[in-house]
């Protein structure tokens, strides 16, 4: 089942055509590795999925529904889940109360005045933790925890509104080769059980092609390969893309 | 207008436009490199005006002209290298409150020196006359003026932009760590900075003495226009503080000559309000650079402990006894503290856990005063209904001025909210009729069963422990949570669906609402009010008492407000260069305890 629609998507700053036409579309279930080289049109592309960008032109369609034009506040409501390149956390606050806070957002309980923010959803909060192999650091402030820790608490706050989609903006960077390969085991595990549809940006080719169902590749700003790993490994297009053409 | 009014209008302007340029590029400079919002601008400005007034007998004007702004830029550079330099690496707020106290020992040393009358300066020999322009008599001098703002803006453009030494300004201006990573000495860099930020002021003031007398009110009016022209014009551009010089300049100097003269309180704060709703960052500002680990992160909060909560409890019972022992002046100056500490709390509201640095707080303090005066002297309303109605129109004040306010953040939305104090401050001051202008309200008494000081201490006890409690509670619950959460990270609370303007929109009419509770009481218990109660000197005791107890704490508000109050009161009775001392005092408080005093001490006790 396709959740993610995405249909000639285009944008332009100043003279650079960032992205050209771009169009793919995720299903359920299934990772879907975005990669490409440095200025490709990775990050544009996410960020127009999102909402932080407007697109020019071009349509993304979420479960049926328009995206484009809708804040990122509001794209995260219909169900969709993200983490950032570099993580954004709240560092004033513990681990379990940055799970908390997306909790209580998701259950539409900012704007309560009275409630205690401590006590609620910390059992939900605790379970989703769980999940992430966080429970044993949920007391932590955010502020002291390790890059790569952080990253599974950002997975976590992702996970808060069971979203059916999925978008991690190179989820392990910085990262070390271990960690990376265990977040992406968990991840993978999440889109099959949850039959949520995940798409990832990644410059670690280990990572794309070991956990990838499957992958597209960007340059310069276009589409130019889509399909398995095994079959865009070796596409004579994205060998010179990455490799230059003195290699293809 | 003729054609010909409307020429010496527009070069009036240009006169103007000079002096003020000179103070608003040195406080533009000094941001753009130091990232020190330095308040005392303004007195640099002063101490250059007296000083070329005290010079001119001895050495003649155009020799005091130099040396005063020599002077200046020799006390700009002792002031950076004492002072601000043990604080960059402290909280911008604490720098700016350093920079305050500052303001206080430079006015009472100017009294002291110079004494509280204004003293008019000499003319300028050889363009002391006049010459005829379209029929009209123009002063020589401020032709001079005229050509010396652009020559100014040349000598510097040419030091920024063809010297080493500019190279060095502009690399820290864009980013300071980066510039620090290649080598460059940070340290003589800055005070050299303040040193020409100083000079430039002190300029500003000397060549402004054959117009003006000085006076002591000189530092805070400068500093007020300087913040205008410097965030209209883009804080750090040295073109735009001219653009920006000008075109208040000229709006001014239209407005007085059109017969205005009332609104040209209102309308510099008018402009800046406009552009910073249309182009946030100034007309020639770009997005300022992300100040990388500015002070230290807050830990997380706890739910209060039970010895806790029994401590504020029984300090609350003692509150409630104290009028069985004590009574009059006792009774007066801990109503004040009381009432203070809910304004403060109100302000750390959204300070703190907000992120939105207001320096206009006083604003909503002052409406809730005079709508609760007002109700009562031209709504015939009883005194108990005008003091639960007043502060409702604070809070109405609070969400007009909010829905911009909130649209900025940092250094931008401070000058915003000053900026919408300062309005609503010139707009009291002036209208006559009906707020009775610069003689204030008197009269407002509160009912007669309130009558008594002890009734009176009684009623602002409940009300302010009540509202205090309450904007406590509110910060444990998931609103209070949710609004640190937008001031943490913005990007992440905008992608768990935070409406994180909305929240602090929200939040800044709360603030508002019980900073106007707070004035309605302070009106009821003087009996009068005046412009004072939202002057910027209210707003900045406000910031004062949230620093001074550590604006990372629940509690530190209150403490400052209390240590403020009675510091205030204690001083001024007793001392007559009173100012002098609360600056001296918040400068050791500051150096010394540069995360506030209940940081301080929670720091020392907590482990």
């Amino acid at each position: 089942m396709t959740v993610l629609a995405v249909k000639e998507l285009s944008k332009a700053y100043g003279g650079v055509q960032a992205v050209r036409k771009v169009s793919f579309a995720v299903n359920a279930g299934e990772l879907l590795a975005m990669i490409g080289p440095n200025g490709a049109g990775k990050t544009t592309c996410f960020n127009m999925l999102n909402g932080q960008v407007e697109p020019d032109a071009g349509s993304i369609e979420f479960e049926g529904r328009r995206l484009t034009g809708l804040a990122p506040r509001e794209i995260w409501r219909l169900g969709v889940g993200r983490t950032f390149q570099i993580t954004a956390t709240f560092g004033s606050m513990s681990v379990r109360e940055n799970v908390q806070m997306a909790l209580l957002s998701h259950h539409r309980r900012l704007w309560s005045l009275f409630s205690l923010a401590a006590c609620s959803y910390a059992g939900e909060a605790d379970a989703l933790l769980a999940r992430v192999g966080m429970l044993e650091q949920a007391e932590r402030p955010c502020a002291v925890l390790a890059y790569g820790d952080l990253k599974r608490v950002e997975l976590a706050m992702a996970l808060a509104n069971d979203p059916r989609l999925l978008l991690m903006d190179e989820p392990t960077a910085g990262m070390a080769p271990r960690e990376r390969s265990e977040l992406m085991q968990l991840a993978a595990e999440l889109a099959r059980s949850g039959g949520i549809a995940v798409l990832f940006t990644e410059h670690d080719m280990d990572v794309v092609f070991t956990h990838a169902d499957r992958v597209i590749v960007l340059s310069g700003g276009e589409l130019i390969a889509e399909g398995k790993p095994a079959a865009v490994r070796a596409d004579p297009r994205v060998r010179e893309v990455y490799l230059g053409s003195g290699h293809a | 207008m003729t054609a010909s009014s409307v020429l010496i209008q527009f070069l009036n302007g240009l006169a103007s436009a000079s002096s003020l340029f000179l103070v608003a590029a040195g406080l533009s400079l000094i941001f753009g490199v130091t990232r020190i919002v330095n308040f005392a601008h303004g007195s640099l400005f002063m101490l250059g005006m007296y000083l070329a007034v005290a010079l001119a007998p001895e050495l003649g004007y155009w020799a005091s002209v130099p040396l005063a702004a020599l002077a200046v830029a020799a006390f700009g550079a002792l002031v950076e290298a004492l002072v601000l330099r043990r604080l960059y690496a402290a909280p911008e707020l604490l720098q700016l409150l350093a920079t305050f106290a500052l303001v206080l020992v430079v006015k009472d040393f100017t009294l002291w020196a110079w004494g509280p009358d204004d003293i008019l300066g000499p003319r300028a020999p050889g363009l002391s006359g006049a010459v005829t322009i379209a029929g009209r008599q123009f002063p020589e001098y401020d032709l001079f003026l005229i050509v010396f703002g652009p020559a100014v803006l040349a000598a510097l453009w040419y030091l920024m932009m063809r010297t080493r030494w500019g190279t060095l300004v502009r690399a820290a201006t864009q980013d300071r760590d980066m510039a620090a990573a290649l080598g460059v000495n940070q340290k003589w860099l800055f005070t050299a900075v303040f040193a020409l930020g100083g000079l430039l002021a002190g300029l500003g003031g000397a060549v402004q003495i054959p117009r003006e007398p000085a006076t002591l009110f000189m530092d805070l009016q400068t500093i007020s226009d300087a913040f205008v022209v410097v965030v209209v014009g883009g804080l750090g551009s040295i073109p735009g503080a001219f653009l920006a010089a000008l075109l208040i300049a000229e709006i001014k100097s239209f407005c007085i000559g059109l017969g205005f003269s009332k609104i040209t309180l209102v309308v510099e704060f008018i402009v800046m309000a406009a552009v910073l709703v249309l182009r946030p960052w100034g007309l020639l500002g770009r997005m300022p650079a992300l100040a990388r680990g500015a002070g230290a992160v807050e830990p997380p909060m706890r739910l209060p402990s039970r010895g806790m909560v029994g401590a504020l409890g029984v300090l609350a019972l003692g509150l409630a006894l104290v009028p069985l022992v004590q009574s009059g002046y006792t009774l007066v100056l801990l109503t004040d503290v009381l009432l203070f500490a809910l304004f403060a709390v109100s302000l750390h509201f959204i300070m703190g856990p907000g992120g939105l640095h207001s320096f206009g707080h006083a604003a909503y303090f002052g409406l809730g005063a005079y709508a609760a005066g007002l109700l009562v002297h031209k709504g015939g309303l009883p005194m108990e209904a005008a003091l639960l109605a007043g502060p409702w129109f604070a809070a109405l004040g609070a969400l007009v001025f909010g829905w911009f306010c909130v649209r900025l953040s940092g250094v931008y939305l401070a000058m915003l909210t000053l900026a919408f104090a300062q309005i609503a401050w010139s707009i009291i001051f002036q209208w006559d009729q009906f707020t009775g202008g610069s003689n204030g309200l008197v009269g407002i008494w509160p009912a007669a069963w309130l009558a008594s000081k002890s009734a009176y201490y009684y009623l602002t006890l409940a009300a302010c422990l009540g509202a205090i409690a309450l904007l406590w509670r509110v910060l444990y619950a998931p609103f209070g949570y949710a609004l640190r959460a937008g001031r943490d990270s913005p990007l992440r609370a905008d992608a768990i669906g935070i409406d994180v303007r909305g929240l602090q929109w929200a939040a800044f009419t709360l603030a508002g609402l019980f900073a106007g509770l707070a004035g309605a009481l302070f009106a009821f218990s003087k009996g009068s009010i005046s412009p004072e109660a939202l002057a910027v000197t209210r707003s900045v005791d406000g910031l004062v008492m949230v620093l001074l107890g550590g604006v990372q704490t629940l509690t530190g508000p209150v403490w400052g407000a209390a240590l403020f109050t009675w510091l205030q009161d204690a001083v001024a009775r007793g001392i007559d260069y009173w100012r002098a001392v609360i600056g001296g005092v918040i400068l050791l408080i500051v150096l010394a305890f540069p995360q506030g005093v209940t940081g301080f001490l929670r720091a020392r006790f907590a482990r």
